[in-house]
């Protein structure tokens, strides 16, 4: 039951939104359904914990199955496993971070939180939906948001960006709807199931799969900025407001992760086998090509960016590479990357505000007047680089200590280029702390930049803690991961 | 013996009612009578009204009159959402009409117009199928020609009636080369008879071009766009709803149970004219500056992403195509009421006009944004469902492919529809148009459409009914 809370919650923030005439009581109100959310999903983790170890193990439970368009067999069918569980956590830290950090937002506020929770609940319905229908309704639902949301309150070529981010990202909606099509009309005895977990009991036909494999995997891939499928993400993120970024970087590039792992293990698996080196090539390319491309770039949200695209290369690799492990670290590592891709804009956006510029060149020894904002700015760069302690170290290790498993020669180059873009982004983020945070002062527009108020501290702060847990306490998340993992058909780990 | 009589006339009570419309009017007209404009539009709607509602009262089957006249839930549902989109259109009418001296005489033709598409979708048997086509089709051409100053309107007009007229003879032609083929001009003789040859083929092509014209399937697109210009807006809603709706309901009749024997003939007609529709309209859609001119190459679009669900199996099909049109009612007037109500009190309806629009009218703004977004099929919109169902009916054929196709043409109707809503954003320059005005009944109609657009696609039951109407169809 308390699964539907989940998305209740938002629709009532966003009900209640429209309905409020006061503008000063529409942040508060984003902020404390923000919060309500995030207890409801700490009471579904306590829900699903004790169901799970009645059960011992990590199948979706707490499921709710209503008929939706009983004509075409669509439910709404939802539920929860370790894997939606973690990334609900994600997706409720950063939603209060980006309101929390939008806070000085005056430029048509409602429209702007509105907005913010719709995403969010695009982003909730699709962690939990276990209908296709459904999780390709909810996954759409999260796209046009976003287009407002850049088109409205972005900065430089914000029409281009916009219309570029969306189109790109329903066309892949549009393939993977024909995918969906395809697993529905193709099923063995004439079903047309569109439930998950029915569908990985049944086993498609190899032929089935290896023909609608690649509709998915594209169509998921895009939102995770698959390489080629990448332009969006340089364009997208540098053009959205602060809170825009965080939420594209943070939890959008997620949905096409999580839609992956759930393809890879319950729709498709024998595909997957068929296609993993494939994955695995684009993978690895997107790793080296996103951290070379990081390099060259003068702009901070640019660059943050383009790391993005190496980061979720990981996912990607991970996935590919189907060992338990491999795949608990990909799990992982979208953990890791949205907290620590939050935080990066987060500080990048607090930079601008004071600074007005983004160009790496034209800051300097920021340190001296903004220390905590600076504080946060190191943190999520050293996260990024995988400095142990901190959340990118677990995770990329996990990933590569997965991929390692694999004993083919081929995997293991992949697995060593990946591990090789580690120092890459060393350089990068290193030399962007040194020009920006250290060094000779500047001087700026305002006269004297301020640190950090109340509300931006807050925000840095929830994402810093999330990442220490994950750094230093990666066990906890593993309880939830692990058991998902491994309770799935054992077919795909060969 | 009084109870025969009702039970004979039962059956007819949505076409009675509007008849009786069109006889108060033209009795008034007679007499000399001069209403009040607002009285008159009061008491129309309610009866447009009522005749929504008569299609959900005692609908059983029913056939009359020599096998001509037949009524099915399914008909009888259908006839309601023509209804209701004339009554939201005619709402939305408001402010055109207030000041307009023909008042009567529009209501007179719209309803005859809206009769003929009654009797349309009734028809049993070509002849009474083909007084209701041309009684559907004339007054539209005199609708077309009202804004009686401007010369673009009898343009309009005239180009329409020669498209029209061309139409028709084409379709009298395949008329009669039907008969020739199957001996008979009712429905179900010539569902038994008609086998696949030549002149058969040839005969249901001539007919079919006859109803693409109607629909504005490409290549008989052509006078289109002019006359949704050149029309009233007001018109210009009607011909690109109502009237369309019409015909596509008769062609799932016609092609799901008349033609049904040439069957793999029609797939790959269809399948060619869906696939040339969808380029064609999205590809002059592009690049519009005018409105309505735009909104024509979208609603082109539109049916070409319609005649997909008739690739399907008949029930799913059908019942997507109703549906779809259900939701097209509700978000082709979202956005028409807006152009209707800017066009009305400012006389813009350049789409450069709509610069800033967000900054002065909000609420209009995001009537329009709604209703665009559910054109373009974006959750949680209605539209998103429409679409959906569309092409899951139609990928059941084995011309996936060719779907998959379609569904990334998807992405560039998109691209049209969000060129609109960056420039209602603009936010650089002042807006254009002043804060208007809105009128009670127009802003009535705004918000059965916003429910609409979102009540029937979330709302699951609407599909299901639309469903388990069409499965008593066929």
């Amino acid at each position: 039951m308390i699964v539907n809370f989940l998305l209740i919650v938002p629709l009532l923030t966003v009900l209640t939104l429209l309905l409020v005439k006061n503008e000063q009581y529409i942040k508060p109100i984003a902020l404390v359904g923000s919060f309500v959310q995030l207890l409801v999903i700490i009471g579904t983790l306590i829900q699903y914990l004790g169901a799970a170890s009645l059960k011992n193990n990590g199948a979706m439970l707490l499921q709710t199955d209503v008929n939706w368009f009983a004509p075409l067999h669509i439910h709404y069918h939802i539920g929860v496993d370790g894997i939606s569980m973690v990334m609900l956590l994600l997706t409720a830290l950063i939603v209060i971070a980006a309101i929390l950090v939008s806070w000085k937002e005056a430029f048509l506020q409602k429209e702007f939180f509105i907005l913010l929770i719709l995403l969010s609940f695009g982003a909730y319905g699709f962690f939990i939906a276990i209908d296709l229908f459904l999780m390709f309704f909810f996954l759409e639902i999260a796209v046009v948001p976003k287009f407002l949301l850049i088109l409205i309150w972005g900065s430089g070529k914000k029409a281009y960006s916009a219309t570029k981010l969306v189109l790109m990202l329903i066309g892949a909606s549009a393939l993977l709807f024909m995918g969906i099509v395809g697993i529905y009309y193709n099923q063995p005895n004439g079903l047309q199931s569109l439930n998950m977990l029915q569908i990985a009991q049944m086993q498609l036909p190899y032929h089935v799969q290896l023909t609608f494999f690649p509709f998915l995997f594209i169509g998921f891939g895009v939102f995770t900025a698959l390489f080629p499928f990448h332009t969006w993400v340089p364009d997208g993120h540098p053009a959205a407001p602060t809170a825009g970024s965080m939420f594209l970087a943070g939890i959008s590039m997620k949905l096409g992760g999580y839609g992956l792992l759930r393809l890879v293990m319950l729709l498709m698996p024998a595909a997957a086998q068929f296609y993993a080196p494939y994955i695995i090539l684009l993978a690895a390319i997107g790793i080296l090509y996103g951290a070379f491309a990081t390099m060259v770039q003068k702009d901070l949200k640019y660059m943050n960016a383009y790391s993005s695209i190496s980061h979720c290369g990981f996912v990607l690799l991970g996935i590919g590479m189907l060992t338990p492990v491999a795949l608990t670290g990909a799990v992982l590592q979208m953990v890791s990357h949205g907290l620590m891709t939050a935080l990066f804009f987060a500080a990048i956006g607090m930079i601008y505000s004071r600074t007005h510029t983004r160009i790496i060149e034209e800051m300097g020894g920021l340190l001296v007047y903004m220390p905590f904002i600076s504080g946060v700015f190191i943190l999520a760069g050293l996260a990024s680089l995988g400095l142990p302690g901190l959340s990118g170290f677990t995770a990329e290790m996990t990933v590569l200590v997965g991929s390692w498993q694999q004993p083919v020669t081929a995997y293991r180059v992949a697995t060593i280029v990946a591990a090789a873009s580690i120092v890459i982004t060393a350089v990068y983020v290193l030399r962007a702390i040194g020009t920006v945070l250290m060094g000779k002062g500047k001087i700026y527009s305002d006269d004297t930049p301020t640190d950090a108020r109340w509300y931006e501290k807050w925000a840095g702060i929830i994402l810093v803690l999330g990442i220490l847990v994950v750094g230093i306490m990666p066990f906890l998340l593993l309880k939830l991961i692990s058991p998902s993992i491994l309770y799935l058909p054992q077919s795909i780990f060969k | 013996m009084m109870h025969y009589y009702l039970h004979l006339l039962l059956p007819f009570k949505q076409e009675l009612l509007l008849l009786m419309a069109i006889f108060i009017l033209l009795l008034l007209q007679i007499f000399g009578k001069k209403l009040q404009q607002e009285w008159t539009m009061q008491w129309v709607n309610l009866l447009l009204l009522i005749t929504v509602l008569a299609g959900f009262w005692q609908v059983g089957y029913s056939t009359d009159v020599n096998a001509m006249f037949q009524l099915s839930p399914l008909n009888a549902f259908e006839k309601s959402v023509l209804a209701f989109a004339t009554y939201l259109i005619s709402l939305q009418a408001y402010n055109w009409l207030l000041h307009h001296e023909q008042i009567m005489e529009f209501y007179v033709l719209l309803f005859s117009s809206l009769l003929g598409m009654f009797c349309m979708i009734s028809a049993t048997n070509l002849l009474f199928f083909y007084v209701g086509l041309e009684l559907s089709t004339i007054p539209l051409a005199i609708l077309a020609n009202f804004h009686l100053q401007k010369k673009q309107s009898s343009e309009a007009a005239f180009k329409f009636i020669v498209a029209a007229s061309f139409a028709s003879a084409l379709l009298l032609l395949g008329i009669s080369f039907l008969y020739g083929s199957a001996g008979s001009i009712g429905f179900t003789e010539i569902a038994a008879h008609l086998i696949v040859n030549p002149f058969s083929i040839l005969a249901f092509v001539l007919f079919f071009t006859g109803l693409a014209f109607k629909i504005s399937i490409v290549p008989f697109h052509l006078w289109t766009a002019d006359v949704y210009q050149g029309s009233p807006v007001t018109v210009t809603a009607f011909l690109s709803v109502v009237s369309k709706a019409s015909v596509l309901f008769v062609s799932l009749n016609f092609l799901f149970s008349v033609f049904h024997s040439l069957e793999p003939v029609w797939h790959t007609m269809v399948l060619i004219l869906l696939l040339l529709t969808i380029v064609t309209g999205n590809l002059f859609a592009l690049r519009q500056q005018n409105f309505k001119r735009f909104m024509a190459f979208s609603s082109i679009t539109q049916i070409g992403f319609i005649l997909i669900a008739l690739l399907g199996q008949n029930i799913a099909g059908s019942a997507a195509v109703v549906y779809f049109m259900v939701v097209y009612v509700f978000s082709n007037l979202c956005v028409f009421g807006v152009i209707a109500l800017v066009a009305a009190t400012t006389g813009k309806e350049k789409i450069e006009d709509f610069k800033g629009f967000y900054q002065t009218n909000p609420f209009l703004a995001w009537v329009l944004l709604l209703g665009l977004f559910s054109l373009a099929g974006i959750p949680p919109t209605a539209g998103f469902f429409g679409k959906f169902f569309l092409l899951l009916s139609g990928a059941q054929s084995n011309y996936f492919g060719w779907i998959t196709f379609a569904a990334l043409n998807l992405v560039v109707s998109l691209y049209y529809y969000l060129r609109v809503v960056v420039v209602i954003f603009h936010r650089e320059s002042a807006a254009v148009i002043a804060p208007i005005q809105i009128p009670k009944p127009v802003q009535f109609s705004f918000f059965i459409c916003m429910a609409g657009v979102i009540i029937t696609g979330v709302g699951s039951w609407i599909y299901t009914y639309i469903y388990s109407l069409a499965a008593t169809a066929f």
